[in-house]
């Protein structure tokens, strides 16, 4: 740990300095300016500002947190309002530079996004010197405010910060759900009084309830043990009661679940690293499109949702049979560029002036139906979210029962060793191609019902990304583990679908948290036992 | 272990076998025709080669990039396509600098050097923060976890790049002396200057890094480090040294590939490195990944399979618009490859120890 | 944590609940699918679908940016009432659309919308919002199909201001024509757009009497085309027309002037890369080159304030051609909403939302910048006025279509 060898004081300043690094290139790529759109307070605070103060408080927090684990000694009050203060003076020091230099060449030249609004936004409108100047003394005082939490004692301290982090995530989910604008200063206030109030109560009575829990008769534990499954099970249903755009959202989370699940097959359970998975994705749709859509003259067929949704499934499954077999040699990487061939094969294929006359080239099928059920058809989020919900649920099924049965054991024993699989009389060729043709299976599924979903379907739909989509979340839901494709399902499609309006953003902010996750937690955010086990195991062995 | 395997499979071997040759038969009876309809000067397929083999070498410099770190770490990083990018964007803004004060016409070597000087150094600086940021805390870690954080951090800095300096397409200066052609002797056909240009930097590049990792010490104590790390630190050789070295080898390759790109292509893009960035994977995996050769040898093979193939092979089988197809047959012909030799052109050292 | 998280959900149901308390409303509501209230100090909603972000971002910026100005030049009031526009980006993908079509959709406020740029986004959209009783507009969808005689019932709600490719590429083939070349070569991106604009193009040409001798396919990324050029330049053409976008039409345009056989060959592109970043691109070897677009000086007295109401607000030019569509779009709907509003006393605005739709299919004769619009019973309200430009000189700063006759790109057809 190199970090302990530093005074306090270099440490102080490369905190407020990266933070002030951190600030600048939020400014400089232009998402302070784009998210100043956005109101967290109507009239009072911007989401523009929040970044910033969010940044603030990270390095004085930091910088406070370094000097108490560092010295000997219980720093004193004011030493620990110095490095608060110092951290926040930094980031204002480089914000300003920016400012001063702004003024003196023309930064747009090169950086499009140092804009006079941009400026405007970090000097509060004040010119440059005197805003410079106030941007300066807002860095101590919050510098000092965050150090000063520090003084606060524990019980209040934290539903004051729970309180206050309330503000913004209740803001942003409330704009991005239900189209409400920023709260009220009130509302704000009131928010952060009930958070506050409920964190310290809680806090208060935890362990009254705990222990009201363990002194249950043994009929009411099981009522409880009862309660928490069906408590998720009743929210999971009525979900779609809070319209029809949160709707949409889970079912696009749904059905990245639904290939989740598939290529956690593939790669957490067989250790198959798997880059095309999306060409089998593709093809369930595309089936389901020329089995369906009127608009397809030559297939003859003109079967409804539920007609064509074996096909689309076998030929999925099929395909994944027939793609595994030149792959069943190749060693980890040699098959992750093989399969991501296959994916952009299948979706150039598809594109081409070729089969064109088939499946449509450019103009991908329309026209297909929507999914009927008895006098219902499916066409509203709301409807289809039962109907992605039941893939789901089949698929988890299917999912749990093979994990533990011979086959499930078969993949894991090949995912750690191949030849000590084989030499335990694991027929490889067999394990291997059932797990290609399972995930492959999943993912027709899925591909059907996006194809009924969207009624219309292009080559431009299935591009690589959304492979490597898929693998991320299984990745950062944590390998193997059925939970955690769901968690990072919802992190990593739920979530940036909230932030679409930054969407020029999205994938930058995506690609940072990714970064961040893997060094912060390597396991997954709902790992999977075993693995987790083993990994804590390496690093304990390493001696690290 | 492939032969037990294979033993084992006969059936599914046979299976792949079939596939492999069925392929091979297309590729020889649509060539076969499209030769014999006479439809093309045989002077066309040597330009077409010619095309390949610039785009080829663009491919290989790439591609050592990741064979190297493969070879070292036995992960893919993704993010290499990115250090390729940020080399001719900084580069851009150096160059239209130079343009704009009229130096580049006028001294284009040392215009240009400096130009490839400062692509070579962003991009090292860039691929020595992922090293030290994304991937060293991860040594220990399973290997698919650093392949996401490589993942991350190529969409963060693409998409950091294009909220820095804007969405556009910005094109590169021309300069003057690089217009026009060198003639082939003995036909009416040319060579691009610019291609030439990037041909001949790029055989001098590849063949000076393979001088020093056969040659020099510090080469030699890398290949070490790639067969096998715990023994090499045991024998003295400093590990983190010898990765970060990769690493700046590789990202001045790329730095120095993005420059010889944007000659060629004169277009500078935040997206631009993506799909380079995955033929020159396959390009890496094609020759056998970790072998510096073999990246040299994909990259080329996959370049004139680009340029060449589409028109040679597709149009004698009656499919339209070939062009389109290219980087599906690309993709294809690695396949093939891959079934006939399944570690590569030349991958066998490294297929002998399992990773 | 896991309370805090059902606390923190408690406590958006109970501020949306909060929030979302109607006014009652005196007024008869008659209409077929409802109307929307406005009330005394509530601003009137009108959405975009655009594609604000990645590589198309300046197509959607540009139709944007087209509203907003027609929204400044009402100084952001109708009817007494502020103007609330806003919107989601589309990515000009299906599922973007169908995504950004349900958010919308989902605001009972919302009267119209204006988009989508990208017909792929369209199709899956348009339903969704006429389920809602949305009027949409498009400023800049092409596609033949979604003004078609036969189109769905259920695209009900859905007009366009802009012509449809039916109509630029036959002039464009007719102009090729009329200039005397016989023999003509295509490439498309395997967009929607340049699929169905090259398309339309060599059927009309062959009609005429020409020869296609070629019609490639690239990638929308691909940068060396010099092996397509090489292949097109073996069949000959004396005419090349590839209506893609800047990426890829930039590269054609440099590379064909390096590849044998394809110096002497007429380039020409379509409206998607008319712009000065096209020029940006494809650098000198634009010079000469041709593209089909809205013609500039046909357009309405009006344009020239357009566009310097554009520069005085964004400090550039448009930057692509669909700006003056958006605008006439926009302000469409406002006299449509003008003329089916019922207001109270208080202030207070009824609109139904199928008067609205009617009123926007009966659009005759309104004079907007494209021309005088005029809605068909399929939703085509174009004045389609296509002309022909020439680049006349390479630097993208000297980009000003239709400011003068002489302006770069110089204006030669018809």
């Amino acid at each position: 740990m190199r970090a302990q060898s530093r005074t306090p004081w270099s440490n102080t300043v490369r905190t407020g300095l990266l933070g002030g690094v951190a600030a600048l290139l939020l400014s400089l790529v232009g998402l302070i300016e784009a998210s100043a759109q956005r109101a967290i307070i109507t009239g009072v605070l911007s989401m523009g500002h929040t970044l910033l103060l969010l940044i603030y408080v990270w390095a004085a927090q930091q910088a406070v947190r370094r000097l108490a684990a560092d010295g000997e000694r219980q720093p004193s009050r004011l030493e620990t309002l110095t490095h608060g203060a110092l951290a926040g003076l930094l980031i204002s020091a480089v914000l300003a530079a920016l400012v001063l230099l702004g003024q003196v060449i023309n930064l747009r030249a090169v950086f499009i996004n140092a804009s006079p609004a941009l400026f405007d936004l970090l000097t509060l409108k004040l010119g440059t010197w005197l805003g410079g100047g106030v941007l300066l003394v807002v860095g101590v005082v919050l510098g000092l405010l965050v150090a000063s939490l520090s003084f606060i004692p524990s019980q209040f301290r934290k539903p004051l910060v729970l309180g206050l982090a309330a503000i913004p995530v209740v803001s942003v989910l409330a704009s991005a759900l239900f189209a409400i604008r920023g709260l009220s200063l009130l509302g704000a206030l009131i928010l952060l009084v009930l958070v506050a109030a409920a964190s310290y109560l809680w806090d208060l009575k935890k362990g009254a309830v705990r222990e009201r829990m363990n002194n249950l008769t043994p009929t009411g534990q099981r009522t409880t043990r009862w309660l928490r499954w069906l408590l998720p099970a009743v929210i999971v249903l009525l979900l779609p009661l809070l319209g029809k755009y949160p709707s949409e959202v889970l079912d696009n989370v749904g059905l990245y679940i639904l290939m989740g699940l598939g290529l956690n097959i593939v790669v957490g359970f067989a250790g198959l690293l798997d880059l095309g998975y999306v060409a089998f994705f593709a093809l369930g749709a595309y089936t389901m499109g020329v089995l369906t859509s009127p608009e397809i003259q030559w297939a003859g067929a003109r079967l409804t949702f539920w007609e064509a949704l074996p096909f689309s499934v076998l030929v999925a499954t099929i395909s994944g049979i027939l793609l595994g077999i030149p792959v069943l040699g190749m060693r980890g990487d040699y098959l992750a560029i093989v399969t991501l061939g296959f994916g952009e094969i299948i979706r150039l294929v598809a594109l081409s002036d070729w089969l064109k006359p088939y499946i449509g080239g450019s103009n991908g099928i329309t026209r297909i139906p929507k999914a009927v059920v008895g006098p219902i058809e499916l066409a509203t989020p709301q409807t289809l979210y039962y109907l992605i919900i039941l893939g789901c649920l089949v698929v988890a099924f299917v999912t749990i029962r093979v994990k533990d049965s011979r086959l499930g054991r078969a993949w894991m024993a090949v995912r750690e060793d191949e030849d000590v699989a084989q030499a335990m009389g694991i027929d490889l060729v067999r394990t291997k191609l059932l797990a290609f043709a399972t995930g492959a299976a999943f993912s027709g599924l899925s591909g059907a019902i996006f194809a009924s979903k969207l009624t219309s379907i292009y080559p431009h739909s299935f591009h690589l990304l959304v492979s490597i989509n898929v693998l991320c979340l299984i990745i950062v839901g944590g390998m193997g583990s059925i939970p955690g494709v769901i968690v990072g399902s919802l992190a990593l499609v739920g979530l940036p679908e909230l932030l679409r309006e930054f969407s020029e953003y999205r994938l930058m902010m995506y690609g940072a948290a990714l970064v961040f996750m893997m060094l912060n937690r390597p396991e997954g955010l709902m790992p999977e036992a075993r693995r987790k086990l083993e990994l804590h195991e390496a690093e304990g062995g390493a001696g690290e | 272990m492939l032969y037990r395997l294979r033993r084992k499979i006969s059936g599914t071997t046979v299976f792949m076998w079939i596939i492999g040759l069925g392929i091979l038969a297309m590729v020889v009876v649509g060539s076969a025709q499209t030769l014999a309809s006479g439809r093309y000067p045989s002077d066309q397929w040597l330009v077409l080669t010619i095309y390949g083999v610039a785009q080829g070498s663009v491919y290989a410099l790439i591609a050592l990039g990741y064979t190297m770190v493969y070879g070292i770490l036995r992960m893919i990083n993704f993010a290499h396509s990115e250090v390729f990018m940020s080399g001719p964007f900084i580069g851009y803004y150096v160059a239209t600098a130079l343009d704009e004060a009229g130096f580049l016409d006028r001294q284009p070597v040392i215009g240009l050097g400096i130009v490839l000087l400062a692509a070579m150094a962003t991009s090292t600086t860039i691929a020595v923060l992922l090293e030290r940021i994304a991937y060293r805390p991860l040594r220990r870690a399973p290997r698919l976890v650093p392949l996401i954080t490589a993942i991350g951090a190529s969409f963060f800095l693409q998409y950091t790049f294009r909220g820095l300096f804007g969405s556009g397409v910005k094109g590169y200066p021309e300069i003057d002396q690089l217009k026009g052609y060198w003639l082939i002797p003995g036909t009416q056909f040319g060579v691009l200057k610019t291609q030439g240009v990037v041909i001949v930097a790029a055989v001098i590049m590849l063949v000076g890094l393979y001088l020093f990792v056969q040659r020099t010490k510090t080469g030699k104590s890398l290949q070490a480090v790639s067969e096998d790390k715990d023994i090499a630190a045991l024998m003295g050789i400093d590990v983190d040294r010898a990765i970060v070295i990769t690493f700046i080898i590789g990202g001045a390759l790329a730095g120095a590939a993005g420059v010889l790109y944007a000659l060629l292509f004169r277009q500078v893009n935040f997206f631009m490195g993506f799909f380079p960035g995955i033929k020159a994977f396959t390009a890496a995996v094609l020759g056998g990944i970790g072998n510096v050769v073999g990246a040299m040898l994909g990259g080329l093979f996959l370049g004139i399979a680009e340029s060449l193939f589409p028109n040679l092979v597709l149009d004698g089988l009656g499919i339209p618009a070939p062009y389109q197809l290219k980087d599906a047959l690309a993709f294809i012909l690695l396949v093939v490859v891959l079934i006939f030799r399944p570690t590569g052109i030349l991958g066998e050292r490294l297929a002998a120890k399992k990773a | 944590m896991k309370k805090t998280f059902a606390l923190l959900a408690l406590l958006v149901l109970v501020s949306t609940m909060a929030l979302a308390c109607a006014p009652k409303a005196k007024f008869q509501c008659t209409d077929k699918i409802g109307c929307v209230d406005i009330g005394p100090n509530e601003p009137i909603r009108i959405a975009y679908s655009m594609v604000v972000s990645g590589g198309d971002a300046s197509l959607g910026t540009d139709t944007k940016r087209g509203v907003e100005i027609a929204i400044e030049d009402r100084k952001g009031e109708l009817l007494g009432h502020k103007i609330e526009f806003f919107g989601e980006d589309d990515l000009c993908n299906a599922e973007g659309g169908q995504t950004a079509a349900q958010k919308l959709s989902a605001d009972p406020k919302l009267l119209a919308v204006i988009g989508t740029n990208c017909s792929s986004a369209a199709r899956p959209a348009i339903p969704i919002y006429c389920k809602a009783g949305i009027a949409m507009v498009s400023p800049s969808n092409t596609a033949p199909d979604l003004t078609d005689p036969n189109r769905p019932a259920e695209y009900f709600c859905y007009l366009r201001s802009c012509h449809n490719d039916k109509v630029q590429g036959a002039r464009m083939a007719e102009f090729a024509w009329e200039k005397g070349f016989k023999r003509a070569a295509t490439c498309h991106d395997g967009s929607i757009y340049a699929d169905q604009l090259q398309q339309v193009f060599a059927e009309r040409f062959k009609e005429l009497g020409g020869e296609i001798t070629a019609q490639e396919a690239v990638g929308p990324d691909d940068t060396d085309m010099k092996p397509m050029l090489t292949r097109v330049a073996a069949t000959k053409p004396e005419f090349f027309y590839y209506p893609i976008f800047i990426k890829a039409g930039g590269q054609i345009t440099k590379q064909a002037k390096e590849v044998p056989g394809m110096e002497n060959v007429q380039l020409a592109g379509a409206d998607g890369i008319f712009s000065p970043d096209f020029l940006r691109a494809a650098g000198d070897a634009a010079l000469g080159m041709l593209w089909s677009s809205p013609d500039f000086s046909a357009f309405a007295g009006g344009y020239q304030e357009f566009l310097a109401k554009h520069e005085a607000k964004y400090g550039e030019k448009p930057l692509a051609p669909f700006h003056a569509h958006a605008y006439d779009a926009a302000n469409m709907i406002f006299a449509a909403i003008e003329k089916v509003a019922v207001k109270d006393p208080d202030g207070t605005l009824h609109i139904g939302r199928q008067a609205l739709i009617d009123a926007l299919f009966a659009t005759k004769d309104f004079k907007g910048l494209t021309g005088n619009l005029t809605c068909n019973p399929y939703g085509d309200c174009a004045d389609p006025k296509i002309a022909v430009y020439q680049c006349v000189n390479a630097d993208p700063d000297s980009w000003n279509p239709g400011a003068d006759p002489d302006s770069n790109p110089k204006k030669i057809w018809p």
